[in-house]
């Protein structure tokens, strides 16, 4: 509790220095209210209108899908294409790679948007004033809220311990981790354990830092800098969200062939 | 000295030096991979776009550094 009164009162001085003219930074997303004692929070807002964005765009394109396709149709039709051949390419069957292809597409697509909606013109200047006067952007992009990269983490996580435990078996797969069969290998498998839940960690900072640090360098260039210079930092910025995207997509497709490959020395 | 100033000078060395490892990383990682386009160009495609994954591995770090640093000025 001390720790997020002491970043909303650093946001709120952030917010009083804006009006100086300093840069607005603030580590923890900003909570504009509560909704049945669920607190709201400005990246919040912006996670639902990417998820409203991609139902809207699967609705639209699934239920008008057509023999001969539209170019709308088209580009999603070769994008998952790629993908699903790529991940057949990896998890070695097709089976396979048709049941977590949903997931992971899910993810990309969610993280890629979320990254993009930082650009759009709006996200963090539209502003909010709450009841005791402080000012606050209404949105915010979500990968830079590490709730949201948690969360997706968590998500990612559980799906890999499942994928393994179904394909390979409770037992087989815990024999991965807890092993007593030498000294080694239970050396081994409490590496192993430690090293499952570092993931927890380096998948949400990864996606995490990478996201506020493009906005941060952002928000300084154009405290400085305000004219030309922020463009080609703002497309690097672009193509930073995608590798992130892509980055976590295929490390969680990496991280569930390892899973449901069965462990060594077990015949 | 005041915390304060103890808080800018952490942050100064969080990011300086946690960046140095990330900076040699990508450069040897880039340096490898053009090594590699140049015995093997045909193969530029798969290399550069392994290269920008190892890239952003190793960026990561950096990345992080930058976190901690942000975290101990403004938390």
């Amino acid at each position: 509790m001390a720790v997020e009164s002491h970043a909303v009162e650093a946001a709120g001085q952030a917010a009083e220095a804006a009006h100086g003219g300093g840069i607005h930074i603030a580590l923890a997303a900003e909570k504009l209210g509560t909704f049945l004692g669920i607190p709201i929070t400005n990246s919040l807002i912006t996670a639902w209108l990417t998820m409203a964005v991609l139902i809207i765009v699967g609705l639209v394109i699934g239920r008008g899908a057509k023999l001969v396709p539209t170019r709308l149709q088209l580009l999603f039709e070769s994008m998952f294409e790629y993908v699903y051949d790529f991940m057949t390419q990896i998890l070695e069957s097709r089976e396979e790679a048709r049941k977590y292809f949903p997931l992971l597409m899910t993810l990309f697509l969610f993280i890629f948007i979320a990254n993009m909606s930082h650009f759009i013109p709006g996200v963090g200047s539209i502003t909010y004033t709450d009841a005791a006067g402080h000012i606050y952007p209404l949105l915010r992009a979500p990968n830079t809220d590490l709730n949201v990269t948690l969360a997706l983490t968590i998500i990612t996580v559980i799906v890999i311990e499942l994928a393994g435990v179904f394909t390979v078996g409770l037992w087989r797969y815990a024999g991965k981790f807890i092993n007593f069969s030498s000294p080694v290998n239970f050396l081994v498998g409490l590496i192993e354990l430690i090293s499952e839940a570092a993931r927890l960690v380096s998948f949400s900072f990864r996606l995490f830092g990478n996201i506020f640090a493009g906005e941060v360098l952002i928000a300084v260039v154009v405290f400085f800098v305000p004219y030309i210079l922020p463009v080609p930092l703002m497309a690097f910025e672009v193509f930073v969200g995608f590798v992130q995207a892509a980055v976590f997509t295929m490390l969680a497709l990496f991280f569930i062939k390892l899973a449901i490959t069965p462990p060594h020395g077990a015949h | 000295m005041d915390i304060e100033s103890a808080k800018l000078i952490g942050m100064a060395i969080a990011a300086g030096v946690g960046v140095l490892g990330p900076a040699i990383g990508v450069g040897l990682i880039g340096g490898r991979a053009m090594d590699a386009i140049g015995r093997n160009p045909e193969a530029s495609d798969k290399i550069v776009s392994n290269m920008i994954l190892a890239i952003a591995f190793a960026e990561a770090l950096g990345i992080l550094a930058l976190v901690v640093s942000f975290i101990i000025k403004f938390v």
